[in-house]
């Protein structure tokens, strides 16, 4: 960027220097918006004084006010408490839902592409219903019309006495810990790190003899007996439990409120159908010479799909799969409509409970923006060691 | 897994099946080998049991709940006696899109012309009618719950018009063709004075799925200029200039849309000064249009990039400034490959807009649950009956937006070159 020599050697003014142009306009640009937040600040101090609300964030450590079903959370638990209890229901149904419907989405996305003229159609129009119908009329239809419509809670369903089904809870088998169960949990880590072991000790052996290695054979082999030896030999530290119905008390079982599985069949069902559309693409996508590549070795069709088709649409449906799962991560938010009590339910009572919005609102998008971007930074991690080198 | 066609299976030719039997078409579509077969029967005696189910849930149907409130799900509580002013925006909306369409067509002409490029403008009734024929099924459905035969005429009456003003559209003086954004300018100001204009119904009474229109509509299209501008700001090479835009577009983009919605409903009017008092209406619009910029950013971004470098470099080597590469050469091309994914983003907005049901915008969600809670329809499980009444015209919308999009990707080749 050197300036150009005018006709007598003197450089143009100041004012036509690329540096100075843009740094004017850079300083305007920060300016204009350091301005307009300092401007909004100012009018959201004046008016939460005006109202006589709170400035600051100290709100944090008062008294709720809110209870939180099925949970035996108090009142008198300060703010901040509400708010993790919350964040804590949200992951609930994020840790939950995202294997389900991962699972279901590759299902129905693999089903769009098989042999069967059924299968085919079956999957199409679910994921052509399912797709364009919005997400909270879904729930709002699940919960309304599937859940609610269950037996009342006095009268409860008991199906093969497995089960305890009303419209407000739904109880199944769980697990209960006795004595020892710490103990086992570290079995349980030991066993992890034995198979583990075990998987690179098989490839190294395949490496040097090639054999074939049986890596996930000898890895669950390992697992699945250090943990069974290990449970035996603690005096089964860890005994399945169902639940028993007394009365109206339920005692045993594990299970959660209708709502939340009102939240986790419909965000499930509606996610899925975007899973499967990626997946369907991602096959589609993979070239088809590398079909016919492993063709020409004779591959099997079963091989053919693990060593050279799925490996390759694996690396084109990630980064939008992820994307999905952060979908379906905000979208757990609209469990306010049906009262499952995360954290944007809590935010929405905190508010009403005279608590001051704009802070509350404020920590809530932090929430999911800490989330999402912990997701997307290491998805980018991920991203660049799945990525073909050179392209 | 192994029931997954490989791309490279041979894939039976149209002369193939032509020639096939139903007994072959059974064989190789449904009974090829045994897991197939498996497959066959079991979703077979499934799809037997939805469609049982379906019928019988079908016949026991009461529409009675809809038949009363077909005006509250369609205009929520828009005063009766003021109906006359909504029909008269719906005509409004028809004509102006029907010009815009006809000059957007007459344009591509001319530009063809002057290009010396060879161009049919024949009109295709029949391609047109498949593709949108399922919006008219569904204008017809609606119909079939009216109680008078006013609603009726009426419609057919905005139908005439959409033809008439498609036909009239070929006399439009070029100045005006060139200049077809002006279309939907004076259209959308007419739309807001039939509306509200000498003593009308404000936007706090635009409610039903009439809303759910209005907003998507609305959102989208504050929210593209806004969109382009940080699309700009993030190419640019300011780096401030670039960090602002980052900032808003990701920070915007990793939080939900209904936590935009709480701070629209209750954390906006601390914003603004005092004495101003902004209606429910008008926040969740600001809202809505703040969170979609961020989208149409990404949206215009991808465009952006999808512009070669050559093109650019093409610009800058005939002497052209930056601001004039960019609005004459890299804009035109850029914007043109959006058009695909700014319609997804389209039906993305039109089902959001459910959401305002949780800030209480009586919209065709809110008004469908809201309607069984009526009285005379308290606790009878009309849920299952008025949700997917509602979901229809979600669905339609979404299908109908979705298939043009596939179809507008095809045509401009998005991705191929």
């Amino acid at each position: 960027m050197t300036a150009t020599q005018t006709p007598k050697g003197t450089r143009p003014p100041f004012w036509r220097n690329v540096h100075f142009i843009r740094g004017v306009l850079q300083i305007l640009a920060v300016a204009i918006v350091v301005g307009g937040i300092l401007f909004l600040g100012n009018n959201l101090r004046s008016e939460l004084i005006a109202k006589n609300l709170p400035t600051g964030f100290d709100f944090l450590n008062q008294p709720t006010g809110v209870t939180i079903a099925d949970s035996g959370f108090s009142p008198a638990s300060p703010v901040w408490k509400a708010l993790l209890a919350g964040i804590k229901n949200t992951f609930l149904l994020v840790i939950v839902g995202i294997p389900l419907l991962t699972v279901l989405g590759t299902l129905i996305g693999v089903a769009r592409l098989s042999t069967n003229w059924l299968v085919v159609k079956i999957a199409t129009v679910y994921v052509e219903t399912i797709r364009n119908i919005p997400p909270l009329l879904i729930i709002l239809f699940v919960f309304n019309a599937v859940i609610l419509q269950l037996p009342p809670p006095r009268d409860p369903a008991t199906p093969l006495d497995w089960f305890v089904i009303s419209n407000l809870k739904i109880i199944g088998p769980g697990f209960t810990a006795l004595s020892g169960a710490g103990i086992f949990a570290g079995v349980f880590v030991f066993a992890m790190v034995a198979a583990v072991i075990a998987g690179i000790w098989r490839t190294r052996y395949s490496e040097r003899t090639g054999h074939p290695d049986h890596r996930a054979l000898w890895g669950l082999g390992v697992f699945t007996g250090i943990m069974v030896l290990g449970y035996f030999i603690l005096g089964r530290p860890i005994r399945m439990s169902l639940p028993v119905l007394d009365g109206r008390i339920i005692t045993g079982g594990y299970g959660g409120l209708g709502a939340y599985f009102a939240m986790l069949l419909a965000l499930v069902i509606y996610t899925a159908s975007h899973v499967a559309e990626i997946v369907r693409g991602s096959i589609l996508a993979v070239p088809k010479g590398q079909t016919e590549a492993a063709n020409a070795i004779a591959l099997s069709g079963f091989q053919r799909l693990r060593y050279v088709t799925l490996p390759q649409a694996f690396r084109i449906a990630l980064p939008p799969i992820i994307n999905q799962f952060l979908n379906f991560a905000k979208n757990t938010s609209l469990a306010i409509a049906i009262g499952y009590a995360e954290v944007t339910l809590i935010t929405f009572q905190l508010i009403g409970n005279g608590y001051p919005a704009p802070q509350l609102i404020l920590l809530l998008m932090l929430a999911y923006l800490l989330f999402s971007l912990t997701i997307s930074i290491l998805v980018n991690i991920l991203n660049r060691r799945l990525q073909l080198v050179g392209n | 897994m192994s029931t997954v066609t490989s791309p490279g299976a041979p894939a039976p030719t149209a002369a193939h099946h032509r020639r096939m039997t139903p007994a072959k078409w059974l064989k190789q579509n449904l009974f090829s080998n045994w897991y197939n077969s498996l497959l066959t029967i079991v979703f077979g005696a499934f799809i037997l049991w939805v469609g049982v189910s379906l019928v019988r849930y079908l016949l026991h149907i009461d529409t009675e709940i809809i038949r009363v409130n077909l005006k509250l799900y369609m205009a929520g509580r828009f005063p009766n006696e003021q109906l006359g002013r909504l029909w008269l925006a719906i005509y409004i909306a028809v004509a102006g899109a029907a010009l815009l369409a006809r000059a957007t067509a007459l344009n591509a002409q001319r530009k063809a012309t002057e290009a010396g490029i060879g161009f049919s403008s024949r009109s295709n009734w029949v391609d047109v009618m498949r593709r949108f024929w399922p919006i008219g099924a569904l204008v017809v459905f609606t119909l079939s719950f009216t109680e008078t035969i006013t609603p009726t005429v009426l419609t057919l009456g905005a139908a005439a018009i959409g033809l008439g003003a498609y036909r009239i559209g070929a006399a439009l003086p070029t100045s005006i063709v060139r200049r077809s954004w002006l279309i939907p300018v004076v259209g959308a100001v007419a739309f807001y004075l039939a509306l509200a204009g000498f003593g009308g119904v404000g936007w706090d009474l635009w409610q039903g799925f009439f809303l759910n229109i209005v907003l998507t509509v609305a959102g989208i299209s504050l929210a593209f200029p806004l969109g382009l501008m940080l699309a700009l700001g993030r190419r640019s090479s300011l780096p401030a200039v670039r960090l602002l835009s980052v900032t808003y577009i990701e920070f915007l983009r990793g939080v939900p849309m209904i936590t935009l919605l709480l701070m629209g409903a209750f954390a906006l009017g601390f914003l603004i000064p005092g004495d101003v008092q902004f209606s429910l209406f008008l926040r969740i619009l600001i809202a809505i249009t703040l969170f979609q910029s961020a989208y149409i950013a990404e949206v215009v971004r991808g465009g952006l990039q999808s512009v070669p470098k050559g093109q650019i470099e093409a610009g800058q080597s005939i002497g052209l400034s930056p601001w004039k590469t960019m609005r004459l050469i890299v804009l035109p091309q850029a914007l043109r490959n959006v058009i695909p994914a700014m319609v997804g983003q389209f039906i993305s907005l039109f089902k959001d807009t459910t959401l305002v049901y949780i800030v209480l915008l009586l919209d065709l969600l809110r008004a469908a649950f809201v309607s069984t809670y009526q009285p005379e329809f308290l606790a009878q499980g009309l849920d299952a009956v008025v949700l997917p009444f509602a979901a229809l015209y979600f669905w339609v919308g979404s299908y109908v937006m979705s298939r043009e999009s596939r179809r507008l990707e095809k045509k401009l080749g998005v991705g191929v070159r």
